[in-house]
């Protein structure tokens, strides 16, 4: 049985239409690349995925694990073993880092039947995944995200990914915002953490943070419907010829933004 | 009779039921209480009351003044034994509207407190007023307070109101504040769910003098807080409020900074949250004089609105009369952020929890910046419970 099996999808946020029938098969221990132009529906994916009021669902199917996905609300969708690394992560002044991280943590672990970690224990878990991502101790002192830089903002997604463990891990948008450094420092994060029984969905725009993170299957996301699958090469291809040399007509201002 | 007549009667009859006091002490309550007669209570046709209706107040008939506060409190004492060289600055400060008149009126006991030139006090002035239930009818209270605090000295003073059933508290804290004193103030009111509770505090700050004040309002059924800071030449005022309501309740705050003279600081942050059908009102008044060149005053009132049912009236009012000022004000009114919820809830923690920790994450500002770790901690709890239970829902 596949982990994630996903029947013609369609998602509309207000009066539009933007996920117009989407299939995808993901075994546990596959990486999958969802590319695509900017508008595409690759971000409306992901965050239906893990469960955003904001999209509705207005057909197909969302298996995962043998559940009904699309019926479980977010925090189900978390303890079950998802994990969205959000594009922009959000910024929470109030609640701190290490707080935050905790509460997650043992909620999750309550719904697996392990025992609560104490702030000694979380504290030991997660010194060397934060030395992992280049992170300072003070960041778990501060509100979660406020006033970090881009480039923490997204290690601290990865890190947070790294403490919470999911089976389904799905990076939105990852590399955006982060220089080459960075981008293989977050790239060494993901790939220590594939594995026989976590499956991960990797939406990006760009191929070079497939150079770094090699998936297993690329698929071409425009206008809502998945265009063409393939493996890794597929990215090669669209780095060569862009999208164009499928046929697909970016919208201006991605091009803007390359 | 009429019903304003019908009232002042009832507490006419409530004063003269009072055992005679001194001379001057007489005479202070008397022309007090005839300031009160003439005055009334105050009606939403009043500007400074359009939103909060003390009719309620008005007209319930309350007896028997209850001990106002926690017995064997230090620095509590009859007023009659205030040092002669103090009972001059009783009532110079605090502005003689009908309610201020009225607690003159009643004037027994005061919670008086001097602090003596270039003095720091270690541990912090507590004043407690505990309401319980009495026999006989509803109680009504009238707490004073006078903190003189001499040039150069230093200390924090906490206040607190909580109380059982039904009863009405009218309290007047003036506090003096000597030229480069530093003055740390809290109060927290956690009046009872029935209780009334109108309080005016008025503080005079001399040169160069520093004053802090944390005002926190979690109880009551009709709160109004009045409060008013007259700033000498450099002196600053950092003043803070935070206001929970749930249920019915409503809070009222009205500030008054006032630059008398120049180079003075005022910063002004008041948060509020508001659930169920509770209403709240701020109305933050800045005045800078002619003289109070190179002022520079701040004023931010936020609110986070749980409910469809709750209202909040805020408002700004500015009267500058120099010209080399910095003044800036602002009001925000809004919800808990989605994005904010979906975040917290797509790592595990329930819609409950997360509502609950974004409503504390709101009022954390505040409370971090209490510099008693008693009191942030009994807060930081009160706050965690507040919305626990509410979440629930």
């Amino acid at each position: 049985m596949a982990l994630l099996e996903i029947n013609d999808l369609h998602a509309t946020v207000g009066e539009r239409e933007i996920l117009k029938g989407i299939d995808l098969t993901v075994e546990a221990g596959e990486v999958h690349a969802i590319m695509g132009p900017n508008g595409s529906g690759k971000s409306t994916l992901a965050q239906v995925l893990a469960g955003r009021e904001l999209y509705h669902v207005t057909g197909g199917k969302v298996t995962y694990d043998g559940q009904d996905l699309l019926a479980l609300s977010p925090e189900d969708r978390a303890r079950e073993g998802i994990f969205l690394a959000f594009q922009y992560p959000v910024e929470i002044p109030g609640v701190s880092n290490m707080y935050f991280l905790k509460a997650a943590l043992n909620t999750i672990r309550k719904h697996r039947n392990l025992p609560e970690l104490d702030a000694m224990d979380f504290l030991n878990l997660i010194r060397d995944k934060m030395t992992a991502m280049n992170m300072d101790q003070t960041l778990l002192n501060r509100p979660v995200n406020a006033g970090f830089s881009g480039g923490e903002k997204k290690r601290n997604e990865i890190f947070q990914m790294a403490v919470l463990g999911p089976r389904l891990a799905i990076l939105d948008e990852t590399d955006s915002g982060l220089d080459i450094d960075a981008l293989k420092l977050v790239a060494a994060g993901v790939n220590a953490m594939r594995s026989a029984d976590r499956a991960m969905i990797v939406v990006t725009h760009y191929q070079r943070l497939l150079s770094e993170i090699v998936p297993d299957y690329v698929h071409v996301l425009a206008d809502g419907r998945i265009v063409k699958s393939g493996g890794k090469e597929l990215a090669l291809e669209l780095e060569a010829g862009g999208y164009a040399a499928l046929g697909i007509e970016e919208e201006a201002e991605a091009v803007g933004k390359a | 009779m009429t019903a304003v007549a019908e009232q002042i009667g009832n507490w006419l009859e409530q004063f003269t039921k009072q055992e005679p006091a001194e001379p001057w002490l007489q005479r202070l309550r008397e022309s007090a209480f005839a300031r009160f007669a003439e005055l009334g209570f105050p009606t939403t046709h009043d500007e400074e009351w359009r939103f909060t209706n003390v009719a309620p107040i008005a007209r319930t008939q309350f007896v028997g003044q209850a001990v106002g506060q926690a017995p064997g409190l230090p620095g509590q004492i009859a007023v009659a034994d205030l040092p002669e060289t103090d009972r001059a600055h009783l009532g110079r400060y605090a502005p003689q509207n009908a309610f201020v008149a009225l607690n003159t009126a009643f004037l027994r006991d005061i919670a008086f407190a001097r602090v003596a030139r270039g003095k720091v006090m270690e541990q912090p002035v507590e004043i407690n007023h505990v309401v319980s239930r009495q026999a006989g009818g509803l109680p009504h209270v009238h707490p004073r307070t006078l903190i003189v605090v001499e040039s150069g000295a230093q200390c924090t003073i906490v206040e607190s109101y909580k109380g059982d059933g039904p009863y009405f508290t009218n309290g007047v804290t003036e506090i003096v504040v000597g030229d480069g004193a530093v003055v740390d103030h809290y109060k927290v009111q956690r009046e009872s769910a029935e209780a009334f509770h109108i309080a005016t505090m008025q503080v005079a700050l001399g040169r160069s003098a520093n004053f802090t004040t944390h005002n926190i309002s979690l109880g009551g059924a009709l709160v109004r807080n009045d409060i008013g800071v007259t700033l000498s030449e450099g002196a600053e005022a950092t003043v803070k409020g935070l206001y929970l309501v749930n249920g019915t309740q409503h809070v009222d705050n009205h500030t008054v900074i006032d630059h008398a003279k120049p180079h003075g600081t005022s910063h002004e942050l008041y948060k509020g949250i508001l659930d169920g059908h509770s209403s709240a009102v701020f109305n933050g008044r800045i005045i800078v004089r002619k003289d109070a060149q190179k002022t520079d005053s701040k004023q931010t009132n936020k609110n986070l609105v749980l409910s469809d049912d709750a209202v909040i009236d805020t408002k700004p009012e500015l009267q500058i009369f120099a010209d080399d000022v910095r003044c800036t004000h602002g009001a925000t009114i809004g919800q808990l952020d989605a994005e904010s919820l979906f975040y917290l809830q797509s790592r595990g923690i329930g819609k409950a929890q997360a509502r609950s920790l974004l409503t504390q994450a709101f009022a954390q500002d505040i409370i971090d910046r209490i510099k008693i770790p008693e009191l942030k901690g009994q807060l930081a709890k009160v706050l965690s419970e507040k919305f626990h239970e509410r979440s629930n829902d």
